[in-house]
């Protein structure tokens, strides 16, 4: 039995000297590693990853995957086609977020695809950037998809400019440019806020043939009010798959749908629980909340 | 970007983030924040590389002369004076960094901001135009809820402002939570596949 302070550690001594460490301790213990509160977003996480990983394999076997028509998207090559034969440059902006936006993701990858239809046709491409971090990617971007279409040395440093690391500023910079040079086809496709409606307008105004695309339902309005075609939310994702065809991309494209049956599916059997006043309602909202 | 560290990094980098979500660990939480502290270190540097390009597009446009180059001198101009005044004297009130920020750069801003007010107008004017049924059904919608947010409406029918209220609150948060779902679910492909290195094309990779 150990000792302490010459006395006998006796269980009851053991005791007192353990409860207030114990209760320090458990008032200091750290939480835990997983917060069982997001047990419902790790499952549908995980449901998600399985999903995207199964359509993309079976696409990658040759399932054929139907994707319906984006009129916006058919009218991509088009557009360039007619800047080729105005002699006139491509616009093309990647939104104004930067590079750890979702949207201007998706922007920079159907960048890579419209800067490959340029080297082709031989016609001038312009892509301004709001931050430097998408310039540079925009920049690789570009340069790849030259060299991939075996022009390299029609690439131009100059065809990826950093113009503000202000909105509006940006804004100005842009809409000079395009009174300017009058761009055959303007293409906005990432992140916008206010300025949209400002470079759409000025666009249609320069005579511009316009495709526009983003997430942001608040943006939405002035895209459509200015523009010949619009990408609505989810379109603006499944452009790359619309426009390369990759079963990486169309595969991914499946596992949205699959979410978006699952979620409609929810919504309408909460719905109807909630309006019936089901025993098991609140149950079923809580497997939906986030915490 | 060639190789597999572009994409371990972002393998990696991503993997955690998604762990840290779900961890309230301390130790998970501290290095986040840190994860999140080297992003705005990692984008303060970034600036350098647009500083670089503005630059050098503006400096060969004055070389050249080309087609209005004059502007060009002015932003040489501007982007220096604004540097040597931030670096020389700092931004703290009464600097002239600061003088020439709430002096001309906000006075421009907001001018362009004001011109969206004209640009809007101009385009619902185009939008409104009844050619269609989706355009006839747009207008009379715009109008109804135009009419219900104005003192006006509610002379004319007192019901307008709760018609204008309901078709922003139910048809319309409807049709934007839609879009909301949608948009979110192609975001969290994007992300997914970015962690799992199948979209390279950020990188100029197919």
């Amino acid at each position: 039995m150990p000792r302490f302070g010459g006395a006998r550690w006796t269980p009851v001594a053991w005791l007192v000297w353990a409860a207030p460490v114990w209760a320090q301790a458990e008032a200091t213990t750290p939480p835990g590693w997983f917060n069982t509160d997001r047990v419902n977003a790790l499952v549908l996480l995980v449901v998600f990853c399985a999903a995207l990983l199964l359509y993309i394999r079976s696409a990658a076997r040759g399932k054929s995957t139907y994707i319906r028509p984006l009129p916006g998207l058919e009218a991509v090559e088009d557009g360039v086609g007619r800047a080729t034969e105005m002699g006139r440059p491509v616009l093309f902006i990647p939104g104004t977020g930067d590079v750890d936006m979702a949207e201007t993701l998706a922007g920079l990858a159907v960048l890579g695809r419209i800067a490959g239809i340029t080297a082709r046709y031989d016609t001038p491409l312009m892509v301004p950037c709001l931050y430097p971090m998408p310039l540079a990617a925009a920049d690789e971007v570009v340069r790849q998809a030259y060299t991939d279409a075996g022009k390299p040395e029609a690439f131009k440093s100059d065809m990826v400019r950093y113009m503000a690391g202000e909105s509006f500023g940006f804004s100005a910079a842009v809409n000079g440019w395009m009174m300017r040079e009058r761009p055959a086809t303007n293409i906005f496709l990432g992140e916008f806020t206010a300025e949209s409606l400002l470079l759409a307008e000025t666009g249609n105004a320069a005579g511009a043939i316009q495709i526009a695309g983003t997430a942001r339902p608040e943006q939405l309005p002035f895209f459509i009010a200015a523009c010949d075609y619009t990408l609505l939310g989810e379109e603006l994702y499944a452009a790359s798959a619309y426009l390369s065809k990759e079963p990486k991309y169309l595969g991914s494209l499946k596992a949205q749908d699959l979410f978006k049956v699952i979620l409609t599916v929810a919504i309408l059997t909460g719905a109807l629980a909630v309006t019936f006043g089901a025993s098991w309602a609140p149950v079923f909202q809580g497997w939906f909340e986030a915490s | 970007m060639r190789g597999p560290l572009p994409l371990a990094v972002a393998f990696l980098a991503g993997m955690f983030m998604i762990v840290s979500f779900f961890s309230p660990h301390p130790a998970v939480e501290k290095a986040s924040g840190d994860f999140l502290n080297w992003v705005s270190i990692v984008s303060g540097f970034s600036i350098l590389l647009g500083v670089v390009s503005i630059a050098q597009n503006n400096l060969a446009k004055v070389k050249r002369r080309q087609k209005e180059w004059p502007y060009a001198v002015v932003l040489l101009v501007a982007l220096a004076v604004m540097l040597a005044g931030g670096v020389l004297e700092g931004t703290d009130s009464g600097t002239v960094y600061d003088a020439l920020f709430q002096n001309v750069q906000a006075p421009m801003m907001t001018t362009m901001f004001s011109m969206l007010a004209f640009f809007i107008a101009s385009a619902a004017y185009r939008a409104f135009r009844a050619r269609t049924l989706q355009a006839t059904l747009l207008l009379g919608t715009a109008v109804i809820v135009m009419l219900g947010r104005i003192p006006v409406g509610q002379a004319i029918y007192d019901g307008l402002p709760d018609l204008a209220n309901w078709i922003m609150a139910v048809p319309n948060t409807a049709v934007q939570r839609g879009i909301i779902i949608g948009a979110a679910l192609g975001g969290a492909a994007t992300a997914l596949r970015i962690v799992l290195g199948l979209e390279r094309t950020y990188m100029g990779r197919g």
